[in-house]
């Protein structure tokens, strides 16, 4: 009587429902595919802007060629726009705690004859670090823009300063965050937020709304088990978040031209695990809260510490180490890892095996809990 | 048409079923033994836990204590076995409203395994009389139709219980009646009908009845059976100035319960010299006095005054 097609037809019979009720209801569908596109968007464009032609700052107490050509190669870069020259270190560092430039580089005296006897002078940049975000595309480029203008310049019995390490020292006065957020960091980050966002939420919903509207009484009442329920209900919605994956995977690649160094079949076999990972979750939700509301909060309630404490939004290393032991519970930090790891860093299976088994792990515990909790009964 | 089957099989067969959510116990210690072919009736006041033996009985409630099979498997280990076999009518509308009639009951065909799939579901669709809106949403549905259809539901799977927790509440008189003509239908089939109920006519369509109030079985039996064993006496005023009557006699001794039917006034009690004697001022001009036999609704009130305190006010 119980044999496994049995089984599977049960299976099949709650999946089609699914798909149907999917269909039929409009705010959710349209949620499904207008949050993702919407957070990036906001996300992408918004944090994506690579912001150039900043006003800087200079004060120079050196009046070689070499410093001119620096000068005019910060100029070039894009990011710096001298607006100002300063008549005192003080009145630079005034300027930029007033907010009137974001950038104030200070080239003290002595700096060309010391850089010709090899002794690698110093260059002062200070930053406004209000907005790391801002200022971290400019100040990533400082090596660069300094090298390339020292190249051309050191040249015939110079030339052997060229060798690394650079001839000049750098000295950045600003705190910012070390993992630089780009666009490369945010829109492989987006996919694994909307996922958590989109998944846990869809499916703890989907489970309420059946015990709000009377629903579960009767499916109770006919003979299907636990595991055919779960399994019937979370499939149609793995095929969502396989849509999802694919328009933020078309945006990144279209929109944002980020990179793509990994195996996209490695990815796909990532994003198939995380997604599992968060409708179980979301099963697990459902079989706690009593109606939609709750499980609504529920929702947000884990999605919160999961957008803050992944390393989505802060560099992971960077957050004191309470934060990051948290952080490392969260299924979206491993997803994180894979995906940053997979696309920006072409990381494959040797480097990410650990991650994989994580997100195995959490499949298990939730996917027990889920079925621990889900009862056969009304009790 | 078939045989009747024979009465020695019990369909229900349960003791001491209790019911407890936290320290509250819902249901005390209830027993039915119901033989198969039968329909019984199941009634009581709202929250005297009708609805909750019902789930112990299919397993969707586990009982707090007590033992029994239903359809000779057990309540607590072969609930699957038990789903396979009953249809259970929930008391609220529990189909799924964003589907439609076809994929409603397409979802249970495919639960049920019925095959061939199409046939069964047009079949009933047809039944029914509702193949032309097939295809809209339940949701859609006045409230006779939907019980239409969840009874039509949950019979499709052939199952020999059916467990129906007032499936006619808020039905026109006309669908009620067809409603209970497909219940007689089907039981001459040879199946087992349990069915709450609040409406008196519909308790007295039951083979018969088993009453509960506060989570106790009151009574049970026929319903000549469970009138004669209330030992009820009951008068019955009509005329004149009946509208006036009832304040005057409240709480006077041996009257124990008054209530209107229509415009005639019912004085219930025990004992009958003390009730004459209460009665006695009352009997005037303009007023008809008689004694009649006790309505099944007289019956009820009586058993629900004796059952205590009324608990409704605050459940
Ligand atoms: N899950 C539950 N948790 C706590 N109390 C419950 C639960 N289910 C039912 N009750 C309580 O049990 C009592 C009996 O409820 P039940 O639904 O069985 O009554 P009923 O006889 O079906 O009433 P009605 O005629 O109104 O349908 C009520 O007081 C109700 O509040
Ligand atoms: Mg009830």
């Amino acid at each position: 009587m119980s044999t496994t097609l049995d089984s599977v037809q049960r299976i099949v019979a709650v999946l089609i429902k699914e798909l149907i009720q999917m269909r039929r209801d409009r705010t959710t569908f349209a949620m499904m595919l207008g949050v993702p596109i919407m957070q990036l968007v906001l996300f992408g464009f918004a944090i994506n802007l690579d912001p150039k032609h900043l006003p800087a700052a200079i004060y120079t107490e050196d009046n070689s060629p070499m410093v001119r050509r620096l000068v005019s190669a910060f100029e070039h870069s894009g990011y710096y726009d001298f607006v100002s020259v300063a008549s005192s270190p003080q009145q630079g560092n005034a300027l930029l705690e007033r907010g009137e430039v974001s950038f104030f580089v200070y080239i003290p005296a002595g700096f060309t004859a010391q850089l010709v006897q090899g002794k690698r002078p110093q260059i002062l940049v200070s930053a406004d670090a209000t907005d790391p975000a801002a200022a971290s595309n400019a100040i990533g480029r400082l090596d660069g823009i300094i090298d390339n203008a020292l190249r051309t310049e050191l040249k015939g019995p110079l030339a052997h300063l060229q060798a690394t390490p650079s001839p000049v020292e750098v000295v950045v006065h600003a705190k910012y965050n070390p993992e630089a957020i780009t666009q490369y960091n945010i829109v492989p980050g987006l996919l694994g937020v909307i996922l958590t966002m989109t998944s846990v939420m869809i499916t703890a919903m989907a489970m309420t709304r059946e015990q709000e509207r009377g629903n579960l009484e009767n499916l109770l009442a006919m003979p299907v088990r636990p595991v055919e329920v779960m399994v019937g209900k979370i499939t149609p919605y793995i095929l969502v978040g396989i849509v999802q994956a694919v328009v933020i995977l078309s945006a990144a690649h279209f929109l944002f031209s980020v990179p793509f160094f990994g195996s996209l079949a490695l990815l796909a076999f990532g994003i198939l695990l995380f997604v599992i990972t968060n409708l179980s979750l979301g099963f697990t939700f459902s079989t706690v809260a009593k109606n939609q509301m709750q499980a609504m909060q529920m929702t947000f309630f884990f999605f919160l510490p999961s957008i803050l404490l992944s390393g989505f939004m802060f560099p992971f290393r960077g957050m004191p180490h309470w934060a990051q032991t948290i952080g490392e519970c969260l299924p979206l930090t491993h997803f994180l890892r894979v995906v940053r790891g997979i696309m920006l860093k072409g990381n494959g299976l040797e480097q990410l095996h650990g991650e994989f088994s994580v997100l195995g792990i959490f499949i298990l515990v939730f996917g027990t809990m889920a079925m621990l909790r889900y009862k056969n009964t009304l009790d | 048409m078939k045989p009747q089957p024979e009465h020695n099989e019990l369909a229900i067969d349960v003791t001491g079923l209790v019911k407890r959510f936290g320290d509250k116990t819902v249901v005390n210690g209830v027993d039915i033994h119901m033989p198969e072919g039968r329909v019984w009736g199941f009634l009581g006041p709202n929250g005297s836990g009708k609805t909750t033996t019902i789930r112990m009985i299919c397993g969707l409630l586990e009982p707090s204590a007590g033992e029994g099979t239903c359809l000779g498997y057990n309540i607590r280990r072969e609930a699957n076995q038990i789903k396979l076999a009953t249809g259970y009518m929930t008391q609220r509308f529990s189909f799924w409203e964003d589907l439609s009639l076809r994929e409603n009951l397409e979802f249970v065909a495919r639960l049920y395994n019925l095959r061939p799939r199409r046939t069964v579901v047009d079949e009933t669709l047809e039944k029914l009389g509702l193949q032309h809106r097939q295809h809209q949403l339940c949701g859609e549905l006045s409230g006779g139709w939907k019980q239409r259809l969840a009874l039509a539901a949950v019979t499709m799977h052939k199952p020999r219980l059916l467990l129906l927790d007032e499936p006619t509440a808020g039905v026109d008189p006309q669908a009620r009646r067809e409603f209970w003509d497909e219940i007689h239908l089907l039981t001459q089939q040879g199946l087992t009908v349990l069915v709450s109920t609040h409406y008196m006519d519909e308790a007295e369509r039951c083979d018969e009845i088993v009453y509960l109030a506060h989570g106790e079985l009151i009574t049970q039996g026929t319903v000549d059976a469970v009138v004669r064993e209330s030992r009820l006496i009951t008068f019955q005023a009509r005329g004149k100035g009946v509208r006036q009557l009832a304040p005057t006699l409240k709480g006077k001794p041996g009257l124990e319960h008054i209530a209107y039917f229509g415009s005639a006034l019912h004085v219930s009690g025990k004992h009958r010299e003390l009730m004459l004697q209460s009665l006695n001022p009352s009997f005037q001009d303009g007023i008809q006095w008689e004694e009649i036999s006790p309505s099944l609704e007289d019956v009820f009130i009586s058993l629900m005054v004796d059952a205590g305190v009324d608990k409704r006010a605050y459940e």
